[in-house]
Order: structure tokens, then C-alpha cells, then sequence
């Protein structure tokens, strides 16, 4: 879009506070798209809020010059689902982390997706506690060494976009922090989307877990091992877009263009449109080494939305009901007369 | 017989109807003109197992002319639908009390099941009662044998056969009890018919067997004239907090999560959609609260409620609510601690919590009700303090009051004290996010939306002036003592303590919530005697009003009564060291009963 014509440039929704994250940290990038994707839809910057938890991510309501909120630990998505339901004219975006929104606050998580309340929760997943200085949290690779798992830590680590679709979720992006090109539209999709818009930012924390997206987002890497989704255009991946995916039975299947017999009509073609959550499921559940990650918009479905509905309810309530006003309530049905 | 008042308890089966017969006869009596407060007192079990005394359920109710302060003691009437209900109540009856038992409940094995080792109809076990054994289920089965119900839906009856037999008994009418029939099974004419007869002949066993030989007649009572309505609490509470929300002009938000005995004040919301009331069930007591706070900050008046664990669970969240200054209203209606503790009785344990339960120096507003249409009023000045104060606030009401009923004097909302919120809504280039007041040291309220005052706001502690995040040292103790100061000055925005008996100089019984009704009429009945003594009782209690101490200091002796183990009494004494305070608490899941304090303030005064 022309920058001329938009309300503010990207960086004037920046607020004047100086921004506190560790050099380096992948945050730095998210910030810049975000305020990409504010100045490309156009948002004025008294209708957006900004709710956050605790943790790393958590300070970033206070770097931007709209309306923010910067919370307590795990309650952003409970928050901003009251701040959209008393005010639905706002664009209200959650950001949080791995720790803050899949450990303690894991319920409002799932409740939000399952509600699908109209608004954009980031969620920078750099798979570790940064905060509070490097422990591991709920997507941490099992077996990594932490301050709190110093033989290595035995838990099994979520998959954000499994969580989201068991909770019904109709909105999933997986974005790395190394792209802000992708991010930027991926956030704008997520603005666009009726109802709970989750995007997972692949963020890497400098200090406690570097590089733990590295085989994935790295320059070498990030050609042969991120496949960019893109809705109607066929899943294809590495040097010259020579691989691509097809399915095998009941299975996705990695193969190459020109082996095989294998022609481009053979390849998928992504439908992020489509109701059913199986293909999906399939592709936010590839890893390496067998399949390449799933990046991009892999889910965007319209379904009802909660906040629509709950307004809605109020709004044929108030046309139908007889009465207009509490004083005509407390004279309503059984009352008596004292003289 | 014309009598001044009455109690009467109908018990039975929690699976009996007796919570409906007790709702209808108050609804009838309240119609009448009568003084009236009621109280339910149910198992926490849905269906307890039958006939057994843990599954008793009890609606009781003290209607009449004068001297109606409280559900009253003990019963003049009682209604036992089987033996277990019986042996529930048989330790706390009126020497001359009426029992009315259903006979053909009475078998051997009922009778084992409640713990009596014989038929208590029969083995002198209420000799000295008058006892009226009806065969109600057979009665009802005959009356409705017509109209060719299943057995379990002819039984269910009973409890109408009961209410009319009742009803008889204070010469009643059975008009509004029939309108209620025919309102509700307005799409089940063969359920109606049936209510409409067993009610009926309820009625006439009564009239026709002269089951006793007079029956009773409770008159009116002289109230101030005007438009009554009968109340339960929790109804009242909702209901101010719509009316608070229409005077302030702004929309009511309430998020909350269902919990025994406040989750009538989310349905009872819920049920307005018409007031544009939103009301949001929430996941769990923490997002309760947490969407209150983020419609606080979008500028709705925000409300969560709750009973004592719900309120530990939302404790960090009103923590958050202390620091952003947001305007919240927590409702806990407090039942029996600790942990799940008894979810169906009443308790005055959540003082403390309400007070100083949280993490850091985090003062708050604590508010209480003192009878259920009183719940009103509070929910209403509950939200002025919020949105003129900038301050969570808690109203304390009960088990007691929210479940129970009394009739209220209809109020027009022009009459009711305005409610001005301290929105911002032209830019101020001085303003900054936590700008105040020199009167009030309240910040404003800016509201998500108002353009060119976009600011942020959150639980790290903020620069005095720049509201910027700060760490700095004096900032932050500077900060402490202000949100502190800027509670103690509400005192300057509520009325003076006031007390009952003037010219006393001995003992001042002091109480709070909901035990107002049987302290004030435990005192008053003392004062008729001649008895030194007066009451205050306190709906403030954070802050305190401001001549709390001169008051104090009028009486030699001061006693603080409620239903836990002395918190008031520890806070009065953390606040105002200089007086002594003797105690009496109960902490049995009951309220008091005004015999028991007669004793208590009778002993005391004999001591001076």
C-alpha cells in the first residue's frame, strides 16, 4: 500500500518509551511487523488495545502508541475477552507466550479458541521462561538441559496449532521471527479473520534457548525446511521449489518434482478455507527431519463468533423486551400497595 | 385467633418441594401486606438420599404485624414431611409449637432410616405439641386420581397439599398460589389442574376434619405507604447494580463463574437483556473476575460475584484491579469456610480476606448488606465508590441474605444518589494515566476509543507523574501511601455512623451484614425492657466512618457479635486500639437467634 495514504506510518505507532528486550532478541522483529500490519490496515490508534500477560512478550503494549493493558500471569485472553465484549468497535490484540498462555493460562487459552471471540492472539514462542531466566515451559523440546531440568527435562512438548484445533480453533498462522514480510501479512490476515486468531511466532530468546528454531529459520535452513503455505497455491518447498507434498493413503509424503513421474499436478494445493481441521491437523504436525515445517496461514475458516452472538442476544432483548427501564422493572408483576 | 407473628418451617425431602412451598406461602403473605423475612436452609447435595436427616431441606419463614426483624428462632409451625425432617427440627421447637407431619410417611423403615428408634407419632416423643398427622400422600394421590398421572407425578403434589393445608391454617387466600399455577404450566394443563387440586384440597382437609380447632389470622403490617415488592437478596443485588449502571449511563458487565449461593445473581442477570446488561459465564472464577477488570477498562461497570473459594481464586486478579485503579464491584455472598467448607450455610468468615487478602499493600473498599432487600442499596453505592473512586470494591452479603426474602419499598431511580464517572473524553495535554484528583486522589477514567489518549496502564508500579513503569524506590512507597490515602478518603463521601438507643451509656453491640435484623431486634426487645444498651451496625467497614471512635467512646462497654470467630473484632482492634472489645460468635453455619443474645447482652449488663 502507499504510505502516503495511510493514517500513520508504521512507526508512529510506536509509543515513546524505550524499548527494554535484550539485543538481538526476535521481539524486536515481531514489533516492527505488527506495526507494519496497524499502518497497511489502516487502524486508528484509539480503537486497537493491546493486552498482555507476563513474561518477555508481555512488555510490549507499553511500546506502542495505542490503548494497552499489561496484565498478570496467564490472564490476557480472560482480559481481552471482557474488553471485547463491553467494547466490540475495538481491534483487540493478545500477546503472549508459551509459558503465559499454554502453562498457567492454559484454560483461558482453550476457552477463548473454543468461545472464538473476535480478536488476534500473538503468541512468541520461544520455548523457554525468559523472564524469569531460563526454565523450561510447556513447548520446550524434551530433553533439553534447564535451570530447572538439569538432566534434562522429560516433559512432552505441546504443538501450538494441536492444541489450537483441539480447542476448535478456526484461525492458526506459524510465523518465524526472521520473517517480517510474512508475519506482516500473516498479522493482517489475522485482523481480517472473524473470530479468535491464533498466530505463533517461532521467537528465539538470545540469552536462554538461542537458536532453538535455528534448523528451521536460519538462512541455510529456511528454503529446505519451511514450507510457506499459501491458500490455493500447491505445497511446494526447497531450491527452486523442487519438492513439494502429496498424500500417501492416509499420510502426507514429501517427494520431488521430476522423480518419479512426479509433475506439479501431483502436489497439494492448500485450502485454508476448508471446514474439516484433518489436512490441517497433518501439515501443523510435520517436523524435521522427515517433513519440513508448516509456515504461513495454514488454517482460516469462518464459523460463528461469540461476540456477535452474545451482542446480538442483547440487541433483539432490548427490541423485544416490554420493559425500558428499571423503573418500569420494579413495577413489573407482583407488587402491593400500603396506604 | 389474631396473632402478632408467626414462624412457621417447612421441611422435608430436598427432593419434596419444599423450597417452592416456602417461596409460594411468602409470595402469598407478602401480597397480604405482611412483615416478612424468610430463610431457605438446604442440603449441599441435590438429591441427598431419601429420608435420611442429611438430606433435609428447610424453608423458613417469620411473617406477621410487628416484631418481624429476622427468619425468627424457632418454629410456631412445623411441617415434616417424613420422620428424617422431623428429627432435624425436633431440638429447636417452641414449647407449643404445631407439627404437622405427613402420617403415611410414618412407615417402620422411614422411621429407622431418620434415627428414631420408635414411631415418634406414637411413643410420647411429642407429647406436648399439638400434632397434626395427615395422610398427605394419599390425600394428594385421591385428590388428583382423576386426572390419570403417573405415581411419581401424582406424589409430587404433596408439597401443594401442604402449602394449602397451611394456608388454611393462617386463613390465607389461595388466589395468588393459583395464579402462580396457572403462569407457569401454562403449556402442561394437566400438571396445572393438578397443583390447582391437591392446593385445593389441602385447603379444605383443613376447613373440613377442623384438623385444629382455631385457625390463625396474622394482619397486615403498618408499613410506610407506598409500592412494596417481596425480595430474596442475591434478586436485590442484581437488580442494584442495573440500577447503578442506567444512573451512571454506562453499560453493566458482570463476569462470573457459577458458585453456591451467588450464581442467583448472574441468572437473575442474565434474565435482563432488555438493560443491555452483559453477562458472561465464565471458564473459570479467574477469568470471572479478569473480564470484569478488561470491561472495567473498557469502561463498563464491571461486576464479578462469587463465595468465599472463588474469591481466594480471583485474590491476585483484584491485586491487578488495586494497582491499575480500575472500578470493580466483587460480590462475595459468603457461605461456610474453609476450603469448600459448608456451600449451603451461612457465614461472616470472608471479612479478613475482603480486607487484607492479597499480595503487597493493596488496600480495597469493603462494603456489607444487612438484610436482603438492603442488597439493593449496597450493590448500588458499591458501584458509586468504584467509578467515582477509581477502586476495586467488595460487597460482603451472605448465604443468609442472598437466599433470603422480604419485601421491599419500591424506589424511582430519579430519587437514588447520582453516580458521575471520572471519564475523560476531550484531551488534556497535562493529563497523564494516573493524574489525580487533591480531593478524592482518584485518577480518571479514560476509555479505550477516546481518541488522542491512548495510554497504558498495568500491575508494574507506575512514576507518580509520567505513569510510566518505575522501579524507583520513593516512587514506589510514595505510590503505597497513596492508594492508601485515596481509600481513607471515601470516608469524606459516606454518611456518619449511626447507632440505635440514644441515651444508652453501657453496652454497644456492634454487628455487621447480615445478622442486622435479629441484633437490632435482640437489642431493641432489651431496650423495651428498660436495658441500657444500644446498637450500631456497620455497612462500612473499609473505611470505616469517620466518627467510628466517637461513637465507640460514648459507651463503657463495647461487644462485637458475628458469625465467625472475631474478625470484625480484630480489625477494630488493629484500627482503633484504643477501645476493648468483647466478642460473641457463632460459627455453626446458623445465624444467631435472638434469644441467645438477650442472654448474652442480659449477662453482660449484670455485670456491671
Amino acid at each position: 500500500m502507499d504510505t502516503l495514504q495511510c493514517l500513520y506510518k508504521p512507526k508512529e505507532y510506536a509509543s515513546d518509551q524505550e524499548v527494554k528486550w535484550c539485543p538481538g532478541c526476535g521481539d524486536y522483529a515481531i514489533i516492527n511487523a505488527v506495526q507494519k500490519a496497524f499502518s497497511e490496515l489502516n487502524l486508528k490508534k484509539e480503537e486497537v488495545a493491546i493486552i498482555s500477560g507476563i513474561g518477555c512478550s508481555s512488555r510490549f503494549p507499553y511500546y506502542m502508541d495505542t490503548y494497552g493493558f499489561h496484565t498478570i500471569h496467564g490472564r490476557p485472553a480472560a482480559i481481552a475477552t471482557g474488553v471485547k465484549l463491553a467494547n466490540p468497535d475495538l481491534s483487540v490484540w493478545v500477546v503472549s507466550g508459551d509459558g503465559d498462555s499454554l502453562a498457567i493460562g492454559g484454560n483461558h487459552f482453550i476457552h477463548l479458541i473454543r468461545r472464538n471471540i473476535n480478536l488476534n492472539l500473538l503468541l512468541f514462542n520461544n520455548e523457554i521462561y525468559g523472564l524469569t531466566k531460563g526454565q523450561h515451559s510447556p513447548t520446550t523440546k524434551k530433553g533439553l538441559h534447564t535451570k530447572s531440568a538439569p538432566y534434562g527435562t522429560i516433559e512432552n512438548p505441546f504443538n501450538v496449532g494441536e492444541l489450537v484445533l483441539g480447542a476448535q480453533g478456526q484461525f492458526f498462522a506459524r510465523v518465524p521471527d526472521t520473517d517480517v514480510k510474512l508475519m506482516t501479512s500473516v498479522f493482517i490476515e489475522a485482523e481480517k479473520h472473524q473470530g479468535t486468531s491464533i498466530v505463533e511466532v517461532l521467537q528465539n530468546c538470545v540469552i536462554f534457548n538461542d537458536e532453538t528454531h535455528a534448523s528451521v529459520t536460519s538462512k541455510e535452513n529456511k528454503i529446505k525446511n519451511q514450507l510457506i503455505l499459501e491458500h490455493g497455491k500447491p505445497m511446494l518447498f526447497g531450491e527452486n521449489n523442487s519438492k513439494g507434498l502429496r498424500l500417501n493413503g492416509l499420510e502426507l509424503e514429501v517427494v520431488t518434482i521430476g522423480e518419479n513421474g512426479i509433475t506439479e499436478s501431483d502436489i497439494l494445493v492448500h485450502d485454508a478455507h476448508c471446514k474439516s481441521p484433518v489436512l490441517h491437523q497433518m501439515l501443523i504436525q510435520m517436523k524435521l527431519p522427515d517433513y519440513p515445517v508448516a509456515m504461513g496461514l495454514i488454517r482460516d475458516v469462518e464459523s460463528s463468533v461469540y461476540d456477535k452472538e452474545f451482542h446480538g442476544q442483547i440487541k433483539a432483548g432490548k427490541a423485544e423486551g416490554k420493559i425500558k427501564s428499571v423503573d418500569e422493572l420494579f413495577f413489573s408483576g407482583n407488587t402491593f400497595q400500603v396506604n | 385467633m389474631i396473632v402478632e407473628s408467626a414462624v412457621i418451617k417447612f421441611a422435608g425431602d430436598s427432593g419434596d418441594g419444599i423450597q417452592l412451598a416456602g417461596t409460594l406461602f411468602t409470595e402469598n403473605v407478602a401480597l397480604m401486606g405482611n412483615a416478612i423475612a424468610t430463610f431457605p436452609d438446604f442440603p449441599s447435595e441435590i438429591r441427598a438420599p431419601q429420608g435420611t436427616v442429611a438430606g433435609v431441606s428447610g424453608f423458613q419463614i417469620h411473617f406477621g404485624t410487628s416484631g418481624v426483624h429476622s427468619p425468627g428462632d424457632a418454629p410456631d409451625v412445623l411441617v415434616a414431611m417424613n420422620p428424617a425432617a422431623l428429627k432435624a427440627n425436633i431440638h429447636a421447637l417452641k414449647a407449643n409449637c404445631l407439627i404437622i407431619v405427613d402420617a403415611d410417611s410414618f412407615g417402620k423403615r422411614d422411621i429407622e432410616k431418620a434415627g428414631f428408634d420408635s414411631n415418634p407419632l406414637e411413643d410420647g416423643t411429642l407429647e406436648g405439641y399439638q400434632v397434626i398427622a395427615a395422610p398427605i400422600t394419599s390425600l394428594t394421590k385421591a385428590s388428583v386420581a382423576e386426572l390419570g398421572l403417573d405415581n411419581k407425578s401424582a406424589d409430587r403434589c404433596k408439597n401443594m397439599f401442604t402449602l394449602g393445608l397451611v394456608l388454611w391454617l393462617f386463613n390465607e387466600s389461595l388466589d395468588s398460589t393459583l395464579r402462580y399455577f396457572e403462569q407457569k404450566f401454562k403449556k402442561n394443563p394437566v400438571i396445572e389442574a393438578a397443583n390447582k387440586k391437591a392446593l385445593n384440597a389441602g385447603f379444605n382437609y383443613g376447613l373440613n376434619t377442623e384438623a385444629i380447632k382455631t385457625s390463625f389470622t396474622v394482619l397486615p403490617a403498618p408499613k410506610a405507604s407506598g409500592t412494596y415488592r417481596n425480595m430474596t437478596g442475591n434478586q436485590a443485588t442484581a437488580w442494584g447494580f442495573m440500577a447503578a449502571a442506567e444512573k451512571a449511563g454506562r453499560p453493566l458487565f458482570l463476569g462470573s463463574y457459577p458458585i453456591t449461593p451467588a450464581t442467583d445473581i448472574m441468572q437473575e442477570l442474565t434474565k435482563h437483556k432488555w438493560s443491555g446488561a452483559r453477562v458472561f459465564q465464565a471458564e473459570d472464577e479467574i477469568a470471572g473476575i479478569c473480564s470484569a477488570i478488561g470491561a472495567a477498562f473498557a469502561g463498563n461497570i464491571a461486576v464479578t460475584t462469587t463465595s468465599g473459594p472463588g474469591m481466594a481464586l480471583k485474590t491476585e486478579a483484584i491485586g491487578l484491579a488495586v494497582m491499575t485503579e480500575l472500578p470493580i464491584v466483587i460480590v462475595d455472598v459468603q457461605r461456610g469456610g474453609p476450603s469448600t467448607g459448608l456451600p449451603t450455610k451461612t457465614e461472616q468468615s470472608d471479612l479478613m480476606q475482603a480486607i487484607w487478602g492479597r499480595n503487597g499493600e493493596s488496600p480495597v473498599v469493603v462494603l456489607s448488606a444487612g438484610t436482603p432487600s438492603d442488597c439493593f442499596d449496597w450493590a448500588y453505592e458499591a458501584v458509586r465508590i468504584a467509578v467515582e473512586h477509581m477502586t476495586p470494591v467488595f460487597l460482603l452479603t451472605e448465604s443468609y441474605l442472598g437466599n433470603g426474602a422480604e419485601p421491599w419499598k419500591i424506589k424511582k431511580l430519579a430519587d437514588m444518589p447520582a453516580i458521575t464517572p471520572r471519564t475523560l473524553a476531550n484531551p488534556d495535554p497535562a493529563w497523564k494515566p494516573y493524574s489525580r484528583d487533591e480531593e478524592k486522589l482518584a485518577r480518571y477514567w479514560v476509555i479505550p476509543g477516546t481518541a488522542a489518549m491512548q495510554h497504558r496502564i498495568g500491575g508494574l508500579e507506575k512514576d507518580e507523574c509520567t505513569g510510566c513503569v518505575s522501579t524507583n524506590p520513593q516512587n514506589h512507597e510514595k505510590m503505597v501511601k497513596i492508594r492508601k490515602e485515596k481509600i481513607k478518603k471515601i470516608e469524606n463521601y459516606i454518611p456518619l455512623q449511626r447507632y440505635k438507643g440514644k441515651d444508652a451509656k453501657k453496652l454497644l453491640v456492634v454487628g455487621w451484614g447480615g445478622q442486622f435484623g435479629i441484633l437490632m431486634g435482640a437489642v431493641k426487645e432489651l431496650q423495651e425492657e428498660g436495658k441500657d444498651l444500644a446498637y450500631a451496625h456497620f455497612n462500612y467497614i473499609n473505611p470505616l466512618p469517620k466518627n467510628t471512635a466517637e461513637v465507640f467512646s460514648k459507651f463503657e462497654k463495647i461487644i462485637v457479635c458475628e458469625l465467625n470467630d472475631g474478625q470484625l473484632a480484630k480489625y477494630l482492634r488493629a484500627v482503633m486500639p484504643q477501645f476493648q472489645y468483647e466478642q460473641y460468635n457463632k460459627i455453626q453455619g446458623l445465624p444467631f437467634t435472638v434469644k441467645e443474645l438477650k442472654e448474652k447482652f442480659t449477662q453482660l449488663l449484670s455485670e456491671f
